[in-house]
This record gives structure tokens, C-alpha cells and sequence, in this order.
């Protein structure tokens, strides 16, 4: 594999054309689905950081007064068999996919990182111990072990973010593996081992920026199905437990039994989870297309 | 050729044995197990009887006799006892195979007629109001949950029909079976029709590229020749590839979609033995779900062989 020249692409992508806010409104304008993608992002960060603010009910709140009340100009998206508004549950679930989501990116990402740049770099009996456990890892479906690992570790959010974490390890430290291995060849590798750098100085200093490109493509790639790995798993009442308003949880409760009569319990949850998934997917195309040329169209 | 084979299967087999083993610690690090939720369901309950009924499962003994146990049953097809029903865990398994084999075989067949021509379509407007609009339709696929697309699916039966297709062993008429099998299949093979058509789309650009198309052009064969017989024959590589990857990895969706539809296919059953820490059943049926996905990798791998001449391995 050829080591790709990050700022050719950029330049290419239209980074350098210009100067400031015009540069970023030229690259806007050159990929139009990554900006609506980013846009769509950014208002779903927002909803997470200010949910306090923006709900206009407690999403905790039962008020069986009210329950499964149709959508109104007080109840905006209706309310659940318990008479919780389903708009500020959304809100408020925002804040679980987003904790998921990045949290278990994060932490599947720096495992990844961690073990492509040894199995990498050092090579020899630990590349191919690495190399197993993650042939291991990939020989489930992401849900299956997700499924599993939740089980195995009990509801929380802390353990639903580690069971999907894992599974997430092994396309991280495939790419990273395979772009330290290509980078390992290069002269200023050599010229550090020359001066006598340390390995971990080599590997952190002057490897790992150099991965940085791929990495954030797979990441945000990963964001995604790790939001609806979240869904999945709290929609089988495995994932997040109650209270918190994940909206994995809220189709489960409402599945089945309420598409007759309160569709609105099925239709804005499930339409939360696709646009936030939606947004981060078309971003990651965007970004992939302008960092990864050998993926390109 | 061979020594590639025999090295395959070798580490096709150390694979096997650390999902084994994983699964196996994975699901008794749980604190509690099957004899805990029973008798904790039952209120007070004389403690000897706890001790017979987890002598009598084996519980008592250490986790690695119960390991070698499990392994060396499974070696001669004995797959233990469900906890829950007190059957033959094979018993259990097998009938459930077939539905959520056929969901599966449906999916794909779906997702590959849809997914490919529409790819190819998309590589050939490249730019165009179409291309943008498939690509936005292939991206909404992998971005829409599956469970949430089935719900959409028997809401809208509702509405139209005022019924929605429920499951049935044995469908009395012939669009009774495809109500219970296509629609759940085209809920889960939505995303895998996403992806072939992504791949298709990339792998027909990049082979569009290539000298020996133009070469083809050159030679003034028609827009169509050009286009199936050099170019999407060349590209089939990764479509092959992303199918056999989904046929493997399709039971992952369709936990979710046998959930919605109530189909008792094994990816709900696996579920519901997760929810009763019916260990036999789990773990047997990680190990089925990690065969499947080996087995599809190396049925690729043979297939690049037969596809590409160019590709041998001899080393």
C-alpha cells in the first residue's frame, strides 16, 4: 500500500483554495450530503449538551393523566403509556446515543490503536498473538458479541459502552496495523531510529499522527453503528436500563402492541436514531472521500 | 493450493476454540446463574434443593471440568441439555435452522437484486441527480434500524390491511408464506441491498478505469457488452465478497427482526436464552454463529481463487 499525501488531497478537496470562513464555505459547497451530514451532527450535539433546556417536560415524569396522549401544541410528539412527553425523551436520549456512541468509539478506537501499532510495529510472536485474538473478535457479528458481553456484564451504561467497544477493536487495528506496517519502511522511520529515538517515541510521536487520517474515517464510521448497536440492544431490553430515556428502549416499550394505536410512539424514536445515524454516516462519506483517495468514486 | 487449504482450516480451528473459550468464561463471570433466577422466583426455598439441582447441571463442579465437559460433549454432536426446557439443546436448535436460514437466503437474493443493478447504475450516472439520490437511498440504508424499518412495515400493514402478517409454521396459502417470509427478509436485506450496492457502485468505478475497457471501447464493442461483460464481470470480486460476508453476518440483524416479526428462527432464540442464562443453548449457538461467518470467509477466499486467475495461493 502506498502512503497517501494527506495534503495533496486536502488541497485537492478544496482546504487550501482559499482563505478562512471562505474555505470552509467552498469546501461546503464542494460536498454538499458531508455538510447537510455535519449539520445534522452539530444539531444533535446541541440537543445533548442543552436538553435540560430545550425539553419542555421531565423525561422521567409519569403523569398517567395524560398518557399516550396524541401529539398537541403541549405535547409535541405525544407521551407514552405513562404520560412521559416523547419529545423531551428524545431530547434526553440524544445525551444516551451520544454518550454510547462516543464513549464506545473512543474506547474500541485507542484498544485499536493500541494493539495495529504493536501487532505493526514489533511484528513477529505478538503481531501474530494480536492477529488471532482479533480473527477471534471478527468471527462474530457485532450484535451477537454485544449481545453477549452485555449479558455477561450486566445492564449499565458503562457496560453497554464496553460491549460495544469490543467488537468495534478489530477494523481499527486492521487499518492501523496495515498503515504502520507501510509507514515502518519509510526514511524519516529510519532517520529517527538513526538518532537513536526511543521506540515509544517513534511509534507515538511519528507513526501514530501519520494514521490519523484513516482512523478519523473509521471512527465516524463507527459512530454510527454504534448508535444503532445501542438501539438494537436496548430495544431487546438488553442495552441501557430504565430510567434513562434511550431510544432503543423507547421502541421496545412501545413495539408491537401500540402500532395501532399510538403510532406516534413508533414513528419519532425510530426516526431520532435514523437521522442521528443518517447525519454521521453521510459526514463519514465526505470525510472518507477527501482522505481516502483509493476509496474514491 | 493445498498447503494454503490445510493452513486455513488450522487457524480456522484456533478461532473456533478461542470463541469457545471466551463465550464459555464470558457467560459464567455473570453473577447468578439459571438455579439463582429460578429459586429467586420461587421466594424461600430449602437450600439442599439448590445444591441437587446445580450438582445435577454440573454448576458445582469448576469452570474448567464444565468446559472440557461442554467440548468433549460437543466433538461427539452431544450439545448438552437446555436449562429451560430439558431438552436435547440440539433438539432445540435444528428445527429453528431452517426459518431463519431461509429469512436469510431471502435477504441476500433480495439484497443482490436490488443492490447490484442499482449500483451499477449509479457507477455508470456518476455525477448525476440519480447518482446522488441512490447514494443518499444507500446511505438512509445503513443508517435506518432494522427493527425500526420492520415496525414501520406492520404499521403500515395495519393500516392497509387492517391485519399485519404473523407467523405461522405451516402457511395455508402461497401469499400467506410470502407475507411471513419476504417481508421480514426485505426489513433485515434493506441494509444488505445498501451495501452491495455501495460496493458495486465503488467496484464498477474503479474497473470502469482500467486500460482493457478502454480497450474494449476501442474495439467498438456496444455500450452494454462493455459494461456487463468486461466491467461488472471484473467487479464482481467485492460484490462476492460483501455477500458472503452479509450471509454470514445477517443473523446479527435478524435477532432484532425475528423479534419484531415473532419468527422463532435462532437469532430471536438466542435472545431469549441470553434473557434465561440458558448457558447450553447460548453457547452452542455462538459457536453455530461463529462457524457460519469462518465457513463464509473461507468459501470467499476459494471463490477469489476460482473468479481471478491471477490470485493463487501457494505460499
Amino acid at each position: 500500500m502506498s502512503a497517501i499525501n494527506y495534503d495533496v488531497e486536502l488541497r485537492r478537496a478544496g482546504a487550501h483554495a482559499t482563505r478562512g470562513w471562505r474555505k470552509y464555505k467552498y469546501m461546503a459547497g464542494r460536498h454538499v450530503l458531508g455538510t447537510i451530514g455535519l449539520v445534522i451532527m452539530v444539531i444533535f450535539v446541541l440537543a445533548a449538551i442543552f436538553a435540560n433546556v430545550i425539553a419542555r417536560f421531565d423525561p422521567l415524569e409519569v403523569d398517567s393523566v395524560h398518557a399516550l396522549a396524541a401529539p398537541s401544541a403541549k405535547y409535541w410528539l405525544g407521551t407514552d403509556a405513562f404520560g412521559r412527553d416523547v419529545f423531551s425523551r428524545i431530547i434526553h436520549g440524544a445525551r444516551i446515543s451520544l454518550a454510547v456512541g462516543l464513549g464506545s468509539t473512543a474506547l474500541g478506537g485507542s484498544i485499536g490503536v493500541v494493539i495495529g501499532l504493536a501487532s505493526g510495529y514489533l511484528s513477529g510472536w505478538v503481531d501474530l498473538i494480536f492477529q488471532r485474538i482479533i480473527d477471534i473478535l471478527q468471527a462474530l457479528p457485532l450484535l451477537v458479541l454485544a449481545l453477549v458481553m452485555t449479558a455477561a456484564l450486566g445492564p449499565s451504561l458503562e457496560n453497554v459502552i464496553i460491549a460495544i467497544a469490543i467488537p468495534l477493536v478489530p477494523s481499527v487495528a486492521r487499518v492501523i496495523r496495515a498503515n504502520t506496517l507501510a509507514l515502518r519502511e519509510l526514511p524519516f522511520v529510519e532517520a529517527a531510529n538513526a538518532i537513536g529515538m526511543s521506540e515509544m517515541r517513534i511509534v507515538f510521536r511519528h507513526i501514530l499522527p501519520n494514521t490519523l487520517a484513516p482512523l478519523i474515517v473509521l471512527a465516524t464510521a463507527q459512530l454510527g453503528s454504534a448508535i444503532l448497536t445501542e438501539a438494537s440492544l436496548s430495544f431487546l431490553g438488553l442495552g441501557i436500563p430504565e430510567p434513562y430515556p434511550s431510544w432503543g428502549r423507547m421502541l421496545s416499550e412501545s413495539a408491537a402492541e401500540y402500532v395501532r394505536t399510538a403510532p406516534w410512539l413508533v414513528i419519532f424514536p425510530g426516526i431520532a436514531i435514523s437521522l442521528a445515524v443518517f447525519g454521521t454516516n453521510l459526514f463519514g462519506d465526505a470525510l472518507r472521500d477527501i482522505l481516502d483517495p483509493r476509496q474514491r468514486g | 493450493m493445498l498447503g494454503y487449504i490445510v493452513r486455513r482450516l488450522a487457524l480456522m480451528l484456533i478461532t473456533l476454540f478461542g470463541i469457545s473459550v471466551i463465550i464459555f468464561v464470558l457467560l459464567r463471570i455473570v453473577p447468578g446463574n439459571i438455579v439463582d433466577i429460578l429459586f429467586d422466583a420461587a421466594g424461600f426455598v430449602d437450600p439442599s434443593d439448590k445444591a441437587n439441582l446445580e450438582r445435577e447441571l454440573g454448576l458445582d463442579q469448576s469452570i474448567v471440568v464444565q468446559y472440557l465437559h461442554w467440548i468433549g460433549g460437543l466433538l461427539h454432536g452431544d450439545l448438552g441439555y437446555s436449562y429451560v426446557s430439558e431438552k436435547p439443546a440440539l433438539d432445540e436448535i435444528l428445527p429453528r435452522i431452517p426459518i431463519t436460514a431461509r429469512l436469510a437466503g431471502l435477504a441476500l437474493m433480495f439484497s443482490a437484486a436490488i443492490g447490484i443493478p442499482l449500483g451499477v447504475l449509479s457507477a455508470l450516472k456518476q455525477g448525476s441527480r440519480l447518482d446522488y439520490i441512490l447514494r443518499a437511498v444507500s446511505l438512509s440504508g445503513l443508517s435506518l434500524p432494522s427493527f425500526w424499518l420492520g415496525l414501520l412495515i406492520l404499521m403500515a400493514s395495519v393500516s392497509m390491511f387492517g391485519t399485519m402478517p404473523i407467523y405461522t409454521p405451516n402457511p395455508q396459502s402461497f401469499g400467506q408464506a410470502v407475507a411471513i417470509y419476504c417481508v421480514p427478509a426485505m426489513a433485515v436485506g434493506f441494509r444488505s441491498a445498501a451495501l452491495v450496492m455501495r460496493i458495486t457502485r465503488s467496484s464498477m468505478l474503479e474497473v470502469l478505469r482500467q486500460d482493457y475497457i478502454r480497450t474494449a471501447r476501442a474495439k467498438g464493442a456496444s455500450e452494454t457488452t462493455v459494461n456487463f461483460r468486461h466491467a461488472l464481470k471484473n467487479g464482481m470480486l467485492p460484490i462476492i465478497t460483501v455477500l458472503g460476508i452479509e450471509a454470514a453476518f445477517l443473523v446479527g440483524g435478524l435477532i432484532v427482526t425475528e423479534t419484531v416479526f415473532n419468527i422463532p428462527g435462532i437469532a430471536r432464540f438466542l435472545v431469549e436464552a441470553i434473557r434465561w442464562r440458558d448457558y447450553p443453548i447460548v453457547q452452542n449457538l455462538v459457536m453455530f454463529c461463529a462457524l457460519i461467518v469462518v465457513l463464509a470467509n473461507f468459501t470467499v477466499d476459494m471463490l477469489y481463487a476460482v473468479f481471478d486467475p491471477r490470485i493463487r495461493y501457494n505460499d
